[in-house]
């Protein structure tokens, strides 16, 4: 294994248990003769926090083969420091091409390390081996005091396809054992309401971030617990059935910290779905409390889902509009988003976005991210638009066909005027078209 | 090239060898008229391993447009008295004996610039040198000379299309075309043409191939030098008569197979690059009376070229390990869903109505291959775009293995910087295009029955409308194979997961498996895009490159990728 020397001596991470045998080759009149300076280093002296130190800039694999060297070094390497923060990727080969955890490293990192581990994340693949393989480890880590939790699934959500109970009795064992948990990932898992009672009857001082979109076992009676209990909560992503009025006034309680940021998935399940509202009364005690809260969400709805949506004034930053929305509620944001500061549309009836575009540039006044795909804005709406949003627009993704030649401006020339006015280069997204 | 010996072969016969692999056309063939120049005779040669057509990925369609391409050849190239000369098995072991028996002292082929080829090509040059022949190298596949691209970038391909046609913009126009091969052109070069010429050199018929031609139906797309030149001129005539060089508008008529479509004739080369783009600018100059046309008028030669550029230099171009311009993703292995997508059996009539007409007629819109592309990777079944690579290998007439791997990670948003926030949708994409749903008809008809309103979410037609139209749900056509808004919704989530932890090895070096779990989320809306950024070391160990103003892009990273539009605070957990 070979390190580039450059610059620092002690940034080399060593090289091959040969390299430790040159330095002795050399005569010991020569040693005596050089300098003090130029004594050549013993690496294994070095001092443990130097190898801590270096070791941390090291992957894994190769702190791994470094610890092979020499028992101070194997030493320097099971140090607790080490080990703090570890990602667990479980896959298997019939469904995923990437490698796995090492069965052994694991074995090794419960039996040795497992008090040291503060930030753990899962990864696992589609299959039900790796989100129960997961479960297994998360079962073991009883004298862990976790600051931070993620479970990841990296394609299908596998851990909705284990038995239940098996999942929730290894999640408790965390959440009983940890007592400080502080981040909370647990997107896609089947949690339910009485593990969160458990997660907040041990975790409410320390709770600062709770991911759980897509835990369809959660009711908003469940999250409303953990809003009240734990104060601290800075970040929360969850579902559009979890959200309600009381949750919305419970995070805006005095004893409740500012949130920081709130994210809403609103998915529909089957077409015509009806959802419920929420009331301006609420977000307005949000915003009260909160005043600086970046409140972010998804959509991905049948056009005539939006019914209950952008009636009244929202304090929506962060916008993604993932299947096709109409003109009509593009236009009802326009009017009721006016701390938008990121719109994305994936996709619109071929109707030109004109208007609505421009009522968004001039009512939005944080608007600096902007993405457009499937819609259509004529070439000269879509200047009037960045010379009114002028270079606070950092983000402009706009896919290519979405601009309408007119008779002001063709394709060609567009992204001329454009880049005149954000003050930089740009051009639209292109697709191949070969 | 001239090795030794060679001085004496000059006074004796000069015996040329041609060997066409793409490039299959005697226009614009400048390898092929140094072949004929000065020399007693030419043997223009093809090879084929019958027993390596059996078991490669290529379909019956692609098969059958090479052959046909080949008839047109040994067809064109009777009318000059010679012939083609169609050799089985393979070049390496094959040349040496044909540079024996023939007496050959000179080897002509164009440039092929695919890594493969490249290694192939070496090797054929070192057993030429070996037998004493000179070897004759050109350039006719591109517009330019890649490796020029590549220097002018300071040593790296271009990896966003802008940058390429800035590049582009910067080199000197592609060269002119050589003239067709004539008589005259000919002279005195003749071709030894024995009595067996047919049986031992001819072209192979698709049955000889181990095909079974029963009920095939006639090509849609017949291959061949001849049928591209007449194509061209319709193609030509049809924008003159338009007056319209603008991208056309897509509408439903857009999908079907055009007789003025030249993508499949491009690829293997019936039709050189050089003439369409030179015969462009002269109508472009003609109608428009206007000097410099804009480089988006050759807008599908450029983008084939970009990705010849892009992977010239790179064996692992069509794979997602190894491959430093590629992102690694976490796909899904599911041979049933892979199955169903590539049956067309997938329960969305979009999607299987564009399969149907991929696997029987070879080509398909470019709109379509995104909205089948993208359902397959980071839409909705997140299986690796190589799987998907393999299958448009196997059934696309213009694939080849440059364009269709860039296509494919460009497509996947595996590369190239590509904003990820986009999806298609199975249905309203389709609704969108055509939404009378004429297409789906043609390709599916078990759905003719459905009216335009439920004939692209059939699923979703009252049993009524489905007994009316003769076509149960689940009975006679699948039901859809996944919930789209929710795989939608995994999928992008997933994509932003990838797209996160890059970012976050920005800056980090390597400390990869340190990720410091806290709630201090990092706030990308902080900094400004479009300032050049410290590049780290991303995937691999690439060298750094510095950018200077003048080169860089609008999106001034290198080998990180650029952020998408999503500003927002997101998680570090």
């Amino acid at each position: 294994m070979k390190r580039g020397l450059q610059g620092n001596e002690q940034e080399d991470g060593g090289g091959t248990s040969g390299g430790c045998q040159k330095t002795l080759k050399r005569s010991r009149k020569q040693r005596r003769e050089k300098d003090l300076e130029d004594e050549e280093v013993r690496w294994e002296c070095l001092p443990q926090e130097i190898l801590l130190h270096v070791f941390q800039y090291l992957p894994l694999l190769d702190r791994a083969f470094a610890s092979q060297v020499c028992r101070g070094w194997n030493e320097a390497f099971h140090m607790p420091e080490l080990w703090r923060c570890f990602e667990f990727e479980l896959n298997q080969p019939a469904s995923s091409y990437l490698k796995a955890t090492h069965p052994d490293l694991i074995k090794q990192i419960i039996k040795r390390h497992s008090d040291h581990l503060q930030y753990v994340s899962f990864k696992v693949d589609s299959s039900r081996e790796s989100a129960e393989a997961a479960c297994d480890i998360l079962s073991q880590l009883v004298n862990c005091s976790l600051k931070t939790l993620g479970l990841i699934s990296t394609a299908r959500p596998s851990f909705m396809e284990m038995p239940k109970s098996h999942f929730i009795s290894a999640l408790t064992v965390v959440f009983v054992n940890s007592k400080s948990l502080s981040s909370l990932k647990i997107d896609d898992t089947p949690v339910d309401d009485p593990s969160l009672k458990v997660l907040v009857a041990n975790n409410s001082d320390t709770l600062k971030l709770l991911k759980m979109s897509s835990c369809p076992h959660v009711s908003p009676a469940g999250i409303l617990c953990v809003a009240d209990q734990c104060h601290g909560l800075r970040e929360l992503a969850l579902n559009y059935h979890l959200l309600s009025d009381e949750l919305l006034i419970a995070l805006s309680s005095e004893k409740h910290v500012h949130l920081e940021h709130l994210r809403i998935d609103v998915v529909s399940e089957n077409p015509g779905q009806q959802f419920h509202t929420i009331k301006k009364s609420s977000w307005d005690a949000m915003k009260r409390h909160s005043p600086k809260f970046n409140l972010v969400m998804y959509f991905y709805l049948y056009e005539d889902e939006f019914g209950p949506f952008f009636r009244d004034e929202i304090p929506v930053t962060h916008l993604y509009f993932g299947r096709s929305v109409s003109k009509d509620v593009l236009g009802r944001v326009g009017l009721n988003c006016p701390r938008l500061v990121e719109l994305v549309v994936c996709a619109n009836g071929l109707r030109p976005l004109d208007e609505e575009l421009i009522r968004i540039a001039q009512r939005c006044t944080q608007l600096s991210a902007i993405g457009l795909g499937e819609c259509e804005v004529s070439c000269s709406a879509f200047v009037e638009f960045v010379k009114m949003c002028g270079d606070r627009l950092t983000q402009l993704s706009i896919m290519e066909e979405v601009l309408v030649p007119d008779h002001r401006y063709g394709l060609d020339d567009i992204h001329w005027e454009v880049s005149k006015h954000l003050g930089r280069v740009w051009f639209p997204d292109m697709m191949p078209t070969w | 090239m001239s090795p030794p010996g060679s001085q004496h072969k000059n006074k004796m016969a000069l015996n040329s060898i041609h060997w066409f692999r793409k490039g299959l056309r005697l226009h614009d063939n400048p390898a092929l008229r140094e072949a004929v120049q000065g020399a007693s005779t030419v043997r223009c040669v093809y090879f084929l391993d019958p027993w390596f057509a059996g078991s490669s990925n290529v379909g019956v369609n692609r098969w059958r447009f090479l052959l046909q391409c080949l008839e047109d050849l040994d067809a064109s190239l009777r009318k000059l008295n010679s012939r083609l000369f169609v050799i089985r098995g393979q070049p390496a072991n094959v040349f040496p004996r044909l540079f024996k028996e023939w007496k050959i002292s000179r080897l002509t082929f164009e440039y092929d610039s695919e890594p493969f080829g490249k290694e192939r090509d070496a090797a054929i040059k070192k057993l030429a040198m070996e037998a004493g022949v000179e070897v004759i190298v050109k350039i006719s596949h591109t517009l330019y000379d890649l490796d020029k691209i590549i220097e002018l970038n300071g040593g790296q391909p271009p990896l966003t299309y802008k940058r390429f046609q800035t590049l582009i913009s910067r080199l000197d126009p592609p060269e002119m075309p050589v003239e067709m091969l004539t008589d005259t052109l000919m002279g005195h070069c003749v071709t030894p043409v024995l009595e067996d010429h047919g049986d031992k050199y001819g072209v192979p018929s698709l049955e000889e191939l181990g095909f079974d031609t029963e009920g095939l139906p006639s090509a849609v797309w017949p291959g061949g030098e001849t049928e591209a030149l007449t194509r061209i001129e319709r193609h030509l005539e049809r924008k003159a008569w338009v007056a319209n060089f603008e991208r056309p508008r897509m509408n439903a008529n857009s999908l079907l197979a055009s007789p003025t479509g030249l993508s499949p004739y491009l690829r293997f080369g019936c039709l050189s690059c050089r003439l369409f783009y030179f015969k462009l600018t002269d109508l472009y100059r003609k109608v428009k009376k206007n000097s410099s046309p804009p480089l988006s008028l050759y807008g599908q030669l450029l983008w084939r070229e970009f990705f010849y550029t892009a992977a010239t230099n790179n064996p692992r171009f069509d794979k997602m390990e190894g491959n430093p311009i590629c992102v690694r993703i976490p796909w899904d292995k599911n041979p049933e869903a892979l199955a169903k997508w590539a049956e067309a059996k997938t329960g969305f009539p979009w999607i299987d109505a564009i399969m149907t007409q991929l696997r029987q007629e070879g080509w398909i819109h470019h709109l379509a291959r995104h909205a089948v592309a993208c359902f397959l990777t980071r839409g909705d079944l997140w299986i690796s775009w190589e799987e998907g690579m393999k299958v448009f290998e196997e059934l696309l007439l213009d694939a080849d293995w440059s364009v269709n791997a860039g296509s494919w990670m460009w497509l996947s948003c595996s590369s190239f910087f590509q904003q990820f926030f986009h999806c298609y949708c199975p249905v309203g994409f389709g609704r969108r295009t055509d939404p009378n749903g004429d297409f789906i008809r043609r390709y599916l008809p078990v759905l003719r029955g459905f009216p335009a309103k439920f004939i692209y979410d059939p699923w979703n037609a009252p049993e009524s409308v489905q007994a009316a139209a003769k076509c149960i749900i689940g009975v006679h056509y699948p039901k859809p194979m996944v919930h789209h808004a929710e795989a939608s919704r995994l999928n992008i989530e997933r994509m932003k997961q990838i797209y996160q932890q890059l970012s976050r090895y920005r800056g980090l070096g390597t400390r990869s498996e340190n990720m410091k779990l806290t709630s201090s989320s990092v706030v990308f809306s902080a900094r400004s895009v479009g300032e050049p950024r410290s590049n780290r070391k991303w995937q691999t160990d690439r060298p750094q490159r510095r950018w200077t103003a003048a080169s860089a892009p609008a999106a001034a990273w290198y080998m990180t990728p650029q952020l998408p539009v999503w500003t927002e605070v997101r998680f570090t957990v």
